[in-house]
């Protein structure tokens, strides 16, 4: 055993920057995954039978085949394609998001489907239109069943986003690699952005735990 | 004054037909119990005058116009047909008063203000002034269900619709559901009411619907059908459960 933290401490500021860089594509992504999963949940629960299978097509795709795929033709393939030399955080947002959305699509329909169809009748039965009816019967209560897999949802995206240090976009896991490969030692600065990620990952649980107990009231 | 028409309702669900040609007249401020055995469309026949189930043939009019006429806007019409669930439905995330307030104010667009006086109103007739802050979910069975009324009643509809209301509850709450019940019926409420309280379809209906195998059996007043059904089908149901 020849462990010497004090090797990496020059290092330190470059890596802790490494947050930053990967925080900012991640919440992109969330956001952008966020939106389209939205849209496509309600494809999926709608009644135009076209849209419907548009999104479940697209939910198979990019939950049948692996993450580092589909980044990897983002960034190499188009390119390829159309000579527009793509940026590896434009490559990593536009494979994040799209992925992510595929997940959080099924998260929101599951959720919505979940809440008693009793409620549906309910509204049905007062003359509440359909867009109200979603707005302020359905949705709020499909947020409480939504919430907790969403918050699984970011966590997982935050860990995977290490992949893009494969495509050389200098996140927090490929600026532990160029420490390592400076340094010829690895497990130092791994263990480094291991306990920066932990503490990301922690910090996203303990706001979702928060927001589930404000949502909680009525129970 | 007709407030119901219903002409030759049909009622699939795939190939099973549940209800078969009933035709029924439903004057103002008539009670009418729809009994008879489980599965027999009950259910069903009443979800078909709000058009919770839409009618696979036959007409329906209520208060003069056509439900199920294609260019009936339905949402609208719904606003004049209170309903009652057996589940009672209310939503949860939304407090008592809230709940009887909700469509008046989005739906009739009636003031805030002035939606709950009215509602509070409710509240006091139902029993439950003191429970407007509540949330449903810390509510009894019986009190849920006389929200469930006053919230119906709260868009001030042309008839109400009860779908077997006691059935989920307590047997020691089930008075105090059906005693608001009788009380609506006595201000001259159009009330249809699927139910399995032979008593109070006995003490307080106008008219007694008995349907068997998605049919219209029988109907008559409640003294004379209870005493002396005339179909065999309706006697051997009697026989049953009383």
């Amino acid at each position: 055993m020849n462990l010497d933290f004090t090797q990496i401490v020059p290092y330190i500021p470059f890596m802790i920057e490494g947050i930053w860089v990967t925080l900012q594509f991640v919440i992109v992504s969330i956001l952008v995954g966020f939106l389209i999963g939205t849209v496509l949940a309600l494809f999926k629960i709608g009644s135009i039978k076209p849209l419907k299978w548009f999104a479940d097509a697209y939910t198979s795709i990019f939950r049948g085949t692996p993450l580092i795929l589909q980044l990897m033709i983002i960034y190499f393939a188009i390119p390829q394609l159309t000579a527009y030399d793509i940026s590896p955080f434009l490559s990593a947002v536009m494979a994040f998001g799209l992925n992510s959305s595929a997940y959080v699509s099924e998260i929101i329909r599951a959720g919505i489907q979940a809440v008693d169809r009793g409620q549906t009748e309910a509204a049905h039965a007062l003359g509440i239109p359909y867009r109200q009816m979603m707005i302020d019967i359905i949705l709020p209560q499909a947020l409480k069943n939504i919430l907790p897999a969403l918050m699984n949802e970011f966590i997982t995206l935050t860990k995977e986003s290490a992949i893009v240090s494969t495509i050389g976009y200098l996140d927090l896991m490929r600026r532990s690699q160029v420490v390592g490969a400076e340094l010829f030692r690895n497990f130092e600065p791994l263990l480094f952005v291991g306990v920066l990620y932990w503490s990301m990952v922690m910090i996203l649980t303990l706001i979702g735990r928060w927001v589930e107990r404000r949502l909680n009231v009525g129970d | 004054m007709l407030v119901i028409k219903v002409q030759k309702l049909s009622k699939m669900f795939g190939d099973n037909q549940v209800l078969k040609d009933i035709s029924v007249e439903i004057k103002a401020g008539e009670v009418v119990s729809i009994i008879g055995p489980s599965g027999s469309g009950k259910s069903t026949f009443l979800r078909c005058i709000n058009l919770l189930e839409k009618p696979t043939e036959g007409k329906i009019f209520v208060a003069g116009q056509d439900l199920t006429a294609p260019k009936t806007n339905v949402t609208k019409a719904r606003e004049k047909i209170g309903m009652v669930f057996q589940h009672f439905h209310l939503f949860p995330h939304l407090t008592v008063l809230d709940n009887l307030t909700y469509a008046p104010i989005k739906v009739k667009q009636l003031k805030k203000a002035d939606a709950e006086d009215k509602g509070r109103k409710l509240l006091e007739r139902v029993g439950l002034a003191d429970k407007e802050k509540a949330y449903p979910n810390s509510l009894s069975g019986g009190q849920k269900q006389r929200v469930a009324i006053a919230r119906a009643l709260a868009m001030e509809p042309d008839l109400m619709l009860f779908d077997e209301p006691t059935s989920a509850l307590d047997p020691e709450m089930v008075k105090e559901v059906l005693d608001v019940m009788k009380d609506l019926a006595h201000t001259g409420m159009t009330m249809l009411v699927v139910t399995h309280e032979m008593g109070f379809a006995r003490e307080v209906a106008d008219q007694v619907l008995f349907l068997d195998e998605g049919r219209l059996i029988e109907t008559g007043e409640p003294n004379a059908f209870f005493d002396k059904p005339t179909s065999e089908r309706a006697q051997d149901f009697l026989a049953k459960i009383l």
